[in-house]
């Protein structure tokens, strides 16, 4: 008897441990095509942008390039319509004044929804989660005549202007800093801290996961964005990368090598600044996505 | 809170709420209320202001009149009846994956991100050459196991198709991100009962999982539809609303009305019908869940 109900144990025992390893395997495969999948078309862009004219019009085509060139690297800072370091210049720069004032307007409002009491707060309030409601299509075409009547279209000024309206963000800091002990603010107003001093030295300080989560949505919404670019700025030396990127596409027919250098070195610097600062903000970026 | 000096409330709260009220008050309410208003007029920026005329309900008039709503909606449709069951797939995909614990959990990680930090114009590009008819990487592929396949964007019953596969490759990866958060909330006690049971894994998928994630499912929904009908960076670039109009979408129109032509006023009454539509589809949503999401735990 005894032995018998051994045998079944170890068979049920057995393919148990069959049924885990071939699941454990199908996982495995799931997740390398899922890793190529996403994989391949920066590998191509990348393989693309180190090939000459003639060699990304060869079949079959070759992943690793025959004879691999900086040409194309060369020339797309050398072109005759737009200045790409310039352009990167101006990415660079739109990039950090529109984090820097969005993320600063908004905690600032935050603050005092989350800290100060006044009659008429929580309307006021609602006013600004009402607005997330609004779309960018409505908005866009006034956005573009209020700026001509402010004698701001095709100038830095007029995007950053535009940044100040960062519902979510007020949204977002306000649950954060709702998180912050009254104490820590009653102590620092009886040490004589005046309400800037408790903004910066406390409430700052003490929100850091959700303020870098903001900074870094922000930074890569702005870098990355390209119809509020397209619509203001017009004059040739205040295109961004993204708009330049996007009128070369269309003007360098037939010589892809150039553009897919181009997508390349718009793409390394976010993608730096992403690996380097992804650990502190991965928890946030899922409840800070939804309105990127 | 304590403030000792009322006055001094009354200054900080001001000055602390200035810059975002300015943002606010210009860029989106005195927006919504202009836009509004354009929607009335016979608006062209490029003329002065004194032959701007009111001609009441005439531009949507215009717009109900001319069939390029219905073919523009129609495509936002073709746009979404594709994309949102794709998308929904592979984000709860990548979700269960990221839902694990294996070796080089990190590094995959960032992997799936990156599609989601590039930016629509870089993906465009990059995309726009791998589905060019000959060269590209996918129809080379596909020759070699011997099918024929299709020029993609410059052809007009495959241009969205090749749209919506390149906005499902750069999204999945944030969409994962919420599939995750809801996956992580699911309490282990209910697969071990289920175990017990001897459930098979379609019956936990089928009673446990999606019953217990259908909160987040649905706000995907909801978000999706909302970002569908406004789609607007890939189609740009990738098509430009061609070939032959095939891929014309509203947010595609209202560009070309309001900054192609500066017709301000008709562009301005697509984007409130844009709007209304948005808002109808949220509120039918809303009133389906009752059906569908649990909210139980």
């Amino acid at each position: 008897m005894i032995p018998k109900e051994s045998a079944v144990l170890n068979k049920k025992y057995l393919t148990k441990e069959v049924q885990a390893m071939t699941l454990n395997t199908l996982f495995y495969i799931i997740l390398f095509v899922v890793i190529v999948m996403i994989i391949l078309p920066f590998l191509w862009m990348l393989s693309t942008s180190f090939k000459g004219t003639e060699a990304i019009r060869t079949i079959p085509i070759k992943w690793v390039p025959k004879d691999p060139t900086w040409d194309n690297y060369i020339k797309i800072f050398n072109l005759s319509s737009y200045s790409f370091w310039r352009a990167g210049f101006n990415s660079f720069y739109l990039a950090i004044t529109c984090t820097a004032v969005s993320v600063m307007s908004a905690s600032m409002a935050a603050y005092v929804f989350a800290k100060m009491e006044f009659k008429g707060r929580d309307k006021l309030f609602l006013v600004y989660l009402a607005t997330m409601m609004i779309p960018v299509t409505v908005t866009m075409i006034p956005n573009y005549t209020i700026l001509n009547h402010l004698n701001l279209l095709d100038t830095f000024t007029g995007l950053i202007l535009m940044a100040l309206n960062n519902t979510f963000g007020v949204f977002l800091m306000r649950q954060s800093m709702m998180g912050v002990h009254n104490a820590y603010l009653e102590g620092a107003l009886m040490d004589g801290a005046s309400m800037r001093q408790i903004f910066f030295r406390i409430m700052l300080p003490m929100t850091k996961p959700t303020l870098f989560t903001m900074i870094l949505m922000n930074f890569m919404g702005s870098w990355n964005s390209y119809l509020q670019p397209l619509l203001v700025l017009s004059s040739n030396d205040k295109q961004t990368l993204q708009l330049v990127l996007a009128t070369l596409n269309g003007q360098l027919k037939g010589k892809e090598n150039i553009t897919m250098a181009g997508a390349v070195i718009s793409i390394l610097p976010i993608l730096v600044v992403y690996v380097s600062v992804q650990k502190y903000i991965n928890q946030g970026l899922e409840i800070g996505g939804l309105k990127g | 809170m304590y403030v000792p000096n009322k006055k001094q409330k009354w200054v900080t709260i001001c000055l602390f709420l200035l810059p975002s009220m300015i943002g606010l008050l210009i860029f989106c309410l005195l927006a919504m209320v202009a836009s509004a208003g354009y929607s009335f007029l016979d608006y062209d920026i490029l003329k002065p202001l004194t032959e701007t005329k009111f001609i009441g309900l005439d531009n949507y008039k215009r717009l109900f009149q001319e069939g390029e709503l219905l073919t523009t909606l129609w495509h936002n449709i073709q746009y979404l009846i594709m994309y949102i069951p794709l998308i929904m797939v592979t984000s709860f995909v990548m979700g269960l994956i990221l839902n694990k614990s294996f070796k080089g959990y990190g590094i995959v990680r960032i992997i799936f991100y990156t599609p989601v930090i590039t930016s629509w114009v870089a993906a465009a590009v990059v995309w726009k050459w791998i589905l060019s008819g000959k060269f590209g990487f996918i129809n080379q592929a596909l020759a070699v196991i011997g099918i024929q396949a299709p020029t993609w964007l410059s052809d007009p019953s495959w241009a969205m198709v090749g749209i919506v596969l390149v906005a499902v490759w750069k999204d999945t990866g944030y969409y994962a991100l919420f599939f995750l958060a809801a996956l992580k909330g699911i309490d282990s006690t209910y697969y071990e009962a289920a175990n017990i049971d001897g459930a098979k894994w379609y019956q936990r998928l089928f009673n446990i999982t999606l019953p217990l994630i259908s909160p987040t499912i649905f706000l995907l929904f909801v978000y999706n539809i909302i970002a569908g009908f406004q789609v607007f960076d890939s189609v740009q670039i990738m098509t430009g609303g061609g070939p032959v109009g095939s891929t014309s979408v509203m947010m595609e129109r209202i560009y070309k009305y309001g900054f192609r032509s500066y017709q301000m006023g008709y562009a301005a009454a697509w984007s409130w019908v844009l709007f209304g539509l948005i808002f109808l589809a949220t509120i039918v949503q809303f009133i389906l869940q009752k059906r569908w999401v649990n909210y139980d735990t």
